[in-house]
């Protein structure tokens, strides 16, 4: 692999994280903690929005996002032919 | 069959496998040793690194925690499952890739200095030390509340199991024995959940059921809102700490939770960068099935706890009341003298926990010689609220023994993952790469099992004598984690240009300063302790999410110190190149 291909499949790499951590923030920081009071007024179901994300839905997100990072990394190694 | 008798039959049980997981799966050389021969499954390194992260805190004592705190709760919850998106992206597969057997062998290579290495070893040493002091006494002291031994005899046992696999299989036999004790401790878990769930709400799945409504109709949260609020408690849902500190202990956690050594090296045991990956989602799916049941539990418990309570005459109160008010988790003092129990805001005892006196009250309570003068009657330990469920529930005994079994489980793995890093640390970090270099790997296995010897006799020393920091363990712990190893790591990988010069102060300030602010607020070593309360906090941080800012404070002084210094060499440019590229893992100690 040339350089310019390792520049360019880090590069595609590092746009999955920002779009993926910018997800992990805002379920956590934003929706369970900074604007908690605002999402509280919102029902689902039985539990207030915002502290249904604090103590439940930000979880469920992490893992999914975990997943969504495995197959988007594993299509890109194959992209770029550096899969075992 | 008795509580006790079922007790001893799955304790004896659960052990007798891990012994024999510990003689099939012997270690006979360093790699297998360090890093299980780097040929787990991501499935079963997943189950591992579960029960490795979830101790014996997060088994017994989270749930109750949670629902003695409501909303302050969250950061737990969060800040423990959310390290794992950092450590699924952005150290993980990479350090998969550098392919050595640990944190500081990363540490040492990329900045090409033995300093960095030695801050490094220091640091683990100091987090895990600190850490395996608190597992070694929640060792003893589920063995003493389940087996009625000694808390100390509790120690022992725990020890003896701890470095029988340990000693002989290493990374290989802790793995394979954490396997079967994350299957033993969710069991635990899940059972009296799910029928606590089914009685409260009808509906079997306690993350739904925290949501439904009760028989009544009226949604369960919405209940416990109003049960605590007409007694002048906080709503339950809202909690009463500053958004920022939510903000900061949260991040604390869970930048320290992708910074521990005993976490980061589960990683090292996969054959290849893409199981990496896979097994941090194995683990965190693992992780979440007990996280999110936990805060059901808590709702179930409280809500259980304010209806049955509040008012009642004592003597008609349900049987494990009493119950384990005569073991001096719950204690109850008749301030009014109506006889019945009055629960409301504030402690009921002056101190942390109630003082009995051997005398009994006019409806044949226990009297406790510390009453406070708020006009709360009733102190209940937060760990009650997983021990007593099973009861509460009036499940069958055999399933009460197996709480006891899941709550060994969690104990133990915890410990034996801390035991191998101090243990790694000291055979591989400073012996084999600072003194003797040429030893064989033969020599250095014996001297890894030596040391696991030494590491397992130490913990159990902290867990006996409890040094007085051990309540703090887990900001500390955190903090240090979160201030040194996580931007050394990020910053390894992520920058070419970061040089030796800007890690190694950056890592020295910000465990410097997360420290000294720890010192200076939780423990009161330094300054003036009048000084050291809440309101003097540096912007209304507590010293739990003072890592977030050890962080920072690391992260800049690195970025800065870096620019005003030669860059890396070639070859260091070279190795941060390769451990970006996720092929030919198995070739990278050749750089």
């Amino acid at each position: 692999m040339d350089a310019s291909q390792r520049k360019k499949y880090w590069r595609e790499n590092l746009k999955y994280l920002a779009i993926l951590l910018a997800i992990w923030f805002v379920v956590s920081y934003g929706f369970g903690i900074l604007l908690v009071d605002e999402l509280n007024a919102i029902r689902l179901g039985g539990f207030k929005l915002g502290f249904w994300f604090a103590q439940q839905g930000s979880i469920y997100v992490f893992v999914v996002l975990i997943f969504v990072y495995v197959q988007l990394m594993n299509k890109l190694d194959k992209k770029y032919d550096v899969n075992e | 069959m008795g509580i006790q008798t079922w007790t001893f039959i799955i304790v004896g049980l659960t052990f007798a496998l891990y012994i024999g997981i510990a003689i099939w799966s012997r270690a006979s050389s360093t790699k297998e040793f360090y890093v299980a021969g780097g040929g787990v499954s991501p499935l079963a390194n997943g189950l591992a690194t579960a029960a490795d992260w979830m101790s014996a805190a997060s088994f017994l004592g989270m749930a109750g925690i949670i629902a003695f705190s409501g909303y302050d709760g969250s950061v737990y919850l969060m800040g423990w499952t959310g390290g794992y998106v950092l450590l699924a992206l952005l150290l993980a597969p990479y350090l998969r890739k550098f392919g050595k057997f640990t944190v500081p062998d990363f540490i040492g290579d990329r900045y090409y200095s033995n300093l960095a290495r030695t801050v490094a070893v220091v640091a683990a040493l100091f987090v895990s030390f600190t850490y395996v002091a608190g597992q070694m006494r929640g060792v003893g002291v589920v063995f003493s509340r389940f087996l009625d031994v000694e808390v100390n005899t509790g120690v022992y046992i725990g020890m003896a199991v701890v470095l029988f696999y340990a000693f002989l299989g290493g990374m290989k036999g802790i793995t394979y024995t954490q396997v079967a004790q994350y299957c033993v401790l969710i069991f635990a878990f899940m059972v009296p959940a799910i029928f606590i769930s089914l009685m409260a709400t009808g509906n079997p799945i306690p993350q739904l059921g925290m949501g439904s409504a009760g028989s009544d109709g009226v949604y369960l949260l919405d209940k416990l809102d109003g049960l605590m609020t007409d007694l002048g408690f906080t709503a339950y849902t809202d909690g009463t700490k500053s958004t920022t500190d939510i903000f900061f202990i949260t991040a604390a956690l869970m930048l320290g939770t992708a910074g521990l050594p005993h976490v980061i090296i589960r990683f090292f045991t996969v054959p290849k960068v893409k199981d990496a990956r896979k097994s941090a989602g194995y683990a965190l799916l693992f992780i979440a099935i007990l996280y999110t049941t936990a805060p059901a539990i808590a709702v179930f418990a409280r809500t259980n706890l304010m209806e049955t309570v509040q008012d009642t005459p004592y003597k008609e109160i349900p049987d494990w009341f009493t119950k384990w008010e005569e073991t001096g988790l719950i204690a109850w003092t008749d301030k009014n003298g109506d006889g019945k129990i009055q629960y409301l805001p504030g402690s009921a005892v002056e101190g942390k926990k109630p003082m009995f006196s051997e005398a009994r009250g006019a409806v044949g309570q226990r009297l406790i010689t510390n009453a406070s003068a708020t006009r709360n009657e009733l102190y209940v330990d937060r760990d009650i609220t997983v021990l007593a469920n099973p009861e509460i529930a009036g499940l069958p005994n055999w399933i009460i023994a197996l709480v006891a079994a899941g709550g060994l489980a969690a104990a133990l793995s915890t410990a034996a993952g801390l035991l191998l890093v101090i243990s790694t640390s000291i055979s591989h970090d400073l012996i084999k790469k600072q003194f003797a270099p040429n030893i064989s790997d033969k020599r250095e296995l014996l001297i890894a099992r030596v040391s696991s010897l030494f590491a397992v006799v130490v913990a159990g020393y902290f867990g006996i004598n409890p040094p007085g920091f051990v309540a703090s363990v887990v900001a500390l712990a955190f903090g240090l984690a979160a201030s040194s190893f996580f931007p050394a790591i990020v910053m390894g990988i992520f920058s070419k240009r970061m040089n030796r010069e800007g890690a190694i102060t950056g890592m020295i300030a910000g465990l410097a300063i997360t420290s000294y602010y720890i010192a200076r607020f939780k423990l009161g070593w330094i300054g003036n302790p009048e000084t050291s309360t809440e309101t003097h906090w540096w912007f209304g941080i507590s010293p739990e999410g003072f890592g977030t800012v050890g962080m920072l404070v690391n992260f800049v002084i690195a970025i800065v110190i870096s620019r005003f210094t030669a860059p890396p060499p070639a070859e260091v440019q070279e190795i941060v190149e390769n451990i970006r590229i996720p092929s030919g893992a198995g070739d990278a100690v050749q750089h």
